[in-house]
């Protein structure tokens, strides 16, 4: 009797011992707590993360590691003649999570993807006003006003209705603010009488199924066994919040995280040759710049923005500022995304000639201000010393400017009312298209938005325009090619610089992917034993 | 005794008043707002800022605003995170628990290490012994906690492997949180492990959170009780012929705790307003990292709220200490 006992118990350690070391955990230290987890309220990288990506998906993907779309919850599309109707074949046989609340009875239809859409869009929507009901992206990408209407053909069958072509749209529904949720979890909700749980408690078709949050300390999801796209390897996933660079890399080392994000540009050289570190880079979706007030004299003058900047020394903020982590950037896009025009030649540093073409259009004893961000930015870790650096380039050529600086928020509102003469700012790509770069940040209607250097050009905004219409890539991309090249001579920036990404990850973690737009993603991503 | 405890609770209401006036004030005196910071690089336009600010009910006169809020907070409402757009009561009680777990260990360890040091200081005066003290206790107390914390980390994590470097939990160990105490959650659980994890997951915060209250407590058990020491009733008690140790402990010490547990009481209250960097450098989820967030994101609920909280706590340590003072000294108690 006492043999069997002894042999049940051992069985039992075993087995719990076993399923223990069985399940493949991979820990990512992530850098702060997400705001929420329903992605259409917020725009930061660090939500995204662990909400929309790991839980959700969208009619059409970003390819991992890519900026291209493909397939997801819609297994196909087609676009009509004019560019205004676009019918998305849905995916059938997908399956939504569960958890103690809800338990789905169907499978994913269109009735999910209206409802995901009209939430965001209509007023009168049932949980329109739920949690606060402000969708940044959903109106930052005017869906508002570029949708018509969306209509249900069939339960498979969904057909999107616009005001206007668009050809950035599936980019654009690519997007974490277009994720589907499930209508049927919102009704329950509503007759539970507790509809804010949908943003607290999200259920998804995603690989993983949320697990639960301890506020500022943890994330727990866990592998969907009926993924749609075929079950993650990973068993688990943990998002530790670990807010400091520093100890990020020291649990990194530790072993106590495998993935880490951001790292102190001062610990990279130390990165490159650890051992317990497996280092990757790429070039980041982004672009930091130096925007003229064009609608201030002498700024308006192409000459003179043309001539401060040949006077700005690019490599010394590189080294300076990026330490190396950066990438001198010729055009307002950057070199990963498609349509980037090579061609164009850089304004070359060559202080002489700037101060020759200064005189030569009677601008003297020019006295400017540069404005700084206050904050750290991938595009521009230290706003404040790349002004300085300006500065001193400029005064070279005889250029007096004063650096100013204001709290983020105040920054951000005077900028966009054009208090400044120039100003640093930067940006990051949403979602891979160049029109997401050229019309949001030089299109004419972007003028007191985030069109800085307050710029309408004619030629330039008929390119951009005529690009947004046509659908075919080859003729986009010629069209924003010749735009990059007004965009030089016309000189509304300086472009200063591409931030490199660099993606510290354990020698353990296989098939890790850098996203080009930012984000951290965990589906498809392996530990090897 | 009651009826002085009475007297205290009821100043407490005026210190509230000050304390919501003082913070909406400072809150709204920063520039920015809520709708600017969440909308960041992409902007938003006029229309839709007018809209959502009315919609936070921002747009009103600031009195209003003001009135408001503090009609609210009486009844207990202290509004929604504009964020998160959860209570800010329940997001403060989710996250208290642990700046309280974390505040008691290093005072536990700041008075277990600190009065000791002090009497052993006082007592073998102008030795080695008691520079030493007074040295490693001015370090202590000069020391920036970040690059202490950090240098810990790199030590006795990265080095030496004893401790796990941040968090309050090992990631592979899945257990609710029932009462937000790691160390009794731990316990509650039935997962092989995790009470140890918990502990070891403690011994490196409280090591430098109680840095700089273990040398306040130190230098002030030690001038206390030299004071004490040279007392005619000690040197009475010493010609009486009681042992060495009685006296240093039981006629001296008894009267040097009164400015000590003063100190004492003073450096909880600091540590429960949440130990800023310490909880950033350990990833320690506590009340005073969010409470920065908050500024940081301008949400306003978030912020006031918050203050608030941590007042009244303040407010509660003080009343308690004022009360423990009758129980050490007999004399406190008979005069009141």
């Amino acid at each position: 009797m006492r043999k069997v006992l002894i042999g049940v118990a051992s069985a039992a350690i075993l087995a719990m011992a076993a399923s223990g070391a069985q399940a493949k955990t991979l820990v990512f230290c992530s850098e702060g707590s997400p705001e929420g987890f329903n992605a259409a309220f917020y725009t930061a990288g660090t939500t995204f993360d662990a909400s929309s990506q790991p839980v959700f998906n969208r009619l059409a993907e970003f390819k991992r590691g890519t900026t291209e779309t493909e397939p997801g919850l819609a297994e196909s599309w087609d676009i009509s003649e004019d560019g205004k109707t676009y019918t998305f074949h849905l995916r059938k046989g997908v399956k939504f999570h569960s958890n103690d609340k809800f338990t789905p009875t169907r499978d994913f239809n269109a009735d999910d993807v209206i409802w995901s859409f009209e939430r965001q869009w209509k007023d009168d929507h049932p949980y329109h006003a739920v949690s606060g009901g402000s969708y940044e992206y959903f109106d930052a990408m005017s869906m508002p006003d570029l949708l018509e209407s969306i209509e249900k053909v069939d339960d498979y069958t969904v057909v999107f209705h616009l005001t206007r072509p668009e050809a950035p749209m599936i980019a654009d529904l690519s997007m974490d603010f277009a994720s589907i949720q499930s209508a049927e979890y919102a009704d329950v909700l509503m007759k539970a009488g507790t509809p804010e749980v949908i943003d607290q408690e999200p259920i998804g078709t995603g690989p993983f199924v949320f697990k639960g949050y301890q506020k500022d300390a943890q994330i727990r999801f866990e592998a969907f066994d009926d993924y749609w796209n075929g079950r993650a390897p990973l068993d688990r996933l943990v998002f530790v919040i670990t807010p400091d660079a520093s100890v990020r890399y020291a649990k990194l080392k530790a072993g106590e995280c495998h993935v880490m994000p951001y790292p102190n540009p001062a610990d990279i050289e130390a990165m490159k040759t650890d051992p317990e570190v497996n280092l990757m880079s790429q070039e980041g979706l982004n672009v930091g710049y130096l925007a003229y007030n064009t609608e201030k004299p002498p700024f308006d003058n192409p000459k003179v923005r043309k001539a401060l900047n040949m006077a700005i020394d690019k490599n010394s903020i590189i080294d300076a500022v990026f330490q190396g982590a950066g990438r001198v950037a010729k055009n307002p896009i950057p070199p990963t995304m498609w349509s980037y025009n090579n061609d164009v030649v850089d304004d070359p540093y060559d202080p002489e000639a700037a101060k020759k073409m200064l005189e030569e259009a009677g601008v003297t004893n020019l006295k400017t201000n540069v404005w700084a961000m206050p904050v750290q930015r991938p595009y521009n870790p230290n706003a404040r010393r790349m002004a300085e650096i300006i500065q001193a380039n400029w005064k070279a050529v005889g250029v007096e400017a004063e650096i100013v600086s204001y709290e983020w928020g105040e920054y951000l509102k005077r900028t966009k009312d054009g208090e400044h003469d120039t100003a640093l700012l930067g940006w990051t790509g949403d979602n891979g298209d160049p029109d997401n770069f050229l019309a949001v940040l030089l299109g004419c209607d972007a003028i007191g938005s985030a069109n800085r250097a307050r710029w309408c050009n004619k030629p330039f905004d008929e390119l951009i325009q005529k690009a947004k219409v046509v659908s075919d890539v080859a003729q986009r991309t010629a069209l924003y090619k010749e735009a990059q090249v007004v965009f030089k001579d016309q000189a509304p920036w300086a472009t200063i610089a591409h931030s490199v990404w660099f993606q510290p990850i354990r020698p353990e973690v296989k098939n890790f992917k850098i996203d080009p737009l930012g984000k951290h993603l965990f589906y498809g991503v392996d530990l090897e034993e | 005794m009651i009826s002085f405890v009475l007297r205290r609770a009821l100043l407490v209401i005026p210190a509230f008043i000050g304390v919501t006036l003082l913070t909406f004030a400072l809150v709204h005196l920063i520039p920015g707002d809520p709708v600017l910071m969440l909308a960041g690089e992409r902007g938003i336009s006029v229309e839709r800022h007018a809209e959502l600010m009315t919609q936070l009910g921002l747009d009103q006169p600031l009195w209003l605003q003001y009135a408001t809020y503090l009609g609210n907070a009486i009844q207990g409402n202290l509004g929604k995170s504009i964020v998160t757009h959860r209570p800010v009561t329940e997001e403060f009680l989710t996250l208290f628990p642990a700046t309280l777990e974390l505040s008691f260990c290093a005072i536990t360890f700041a008075i277990l290490l600190g009065i000791p040091a002090g009497v052993l200081a006082a007592v073998k005066r102008g030795t080695i012994l008691d520079h030493g003290v007074m040295v490693v206790s001015l370090t202590g107390y000069s020391m920036p906690i970040f690059w202490w914390g950090l240098l810990l980390i790199m030590l006795v994590s990265g080095i030496l492997g004893w401790t796990p470097v941040s968090g309050r939990m090992d990631p592979t160990i899945w257990m609710d949180s029932v009462t937000g105490f790691m160390l009794i959650d731990s316990l509650l659980t039935k997962e092989p492990g995790a009470f140890s994890s918990a502990i070891r997951h403690l011994i490196l915060p409280s090591l430098v959170v109680g840095t700089i209250p273990l040398a306040v407590i130190a230098r002030m058990t030690r001038s206390a009780m030299l004071e004490v020491l040279g007392e005619d009733y000690v040197r009475t008690a010493r010609a009486k012929g009681v042992s060495p140790l009685k006296v240093v402990m039981v006629h001296a010490l008894r009267n040097a705790l009164i400015p000590v547990i003063t100190v004492i009481g003073l450096q909880t209250g600091v540590l429960l307003a949440g130990a800023i960097l310490t909880e950033t450098i350990f990833a320690w989820p506590g009340v005073g990292k969010w409470l920065v967030e908050s500024i940081g994101r301008r949400d306003y609920p978030a912020v006031q709220g918050g203050i608030l909280l941590i007042a009244t706590v303040v407010i509660l340590v003080n009343l308690l200490v004022d009360v423990l003072y009758g129980v050490v000294n007999p004399r406190i108690r008979y005069r009141r």
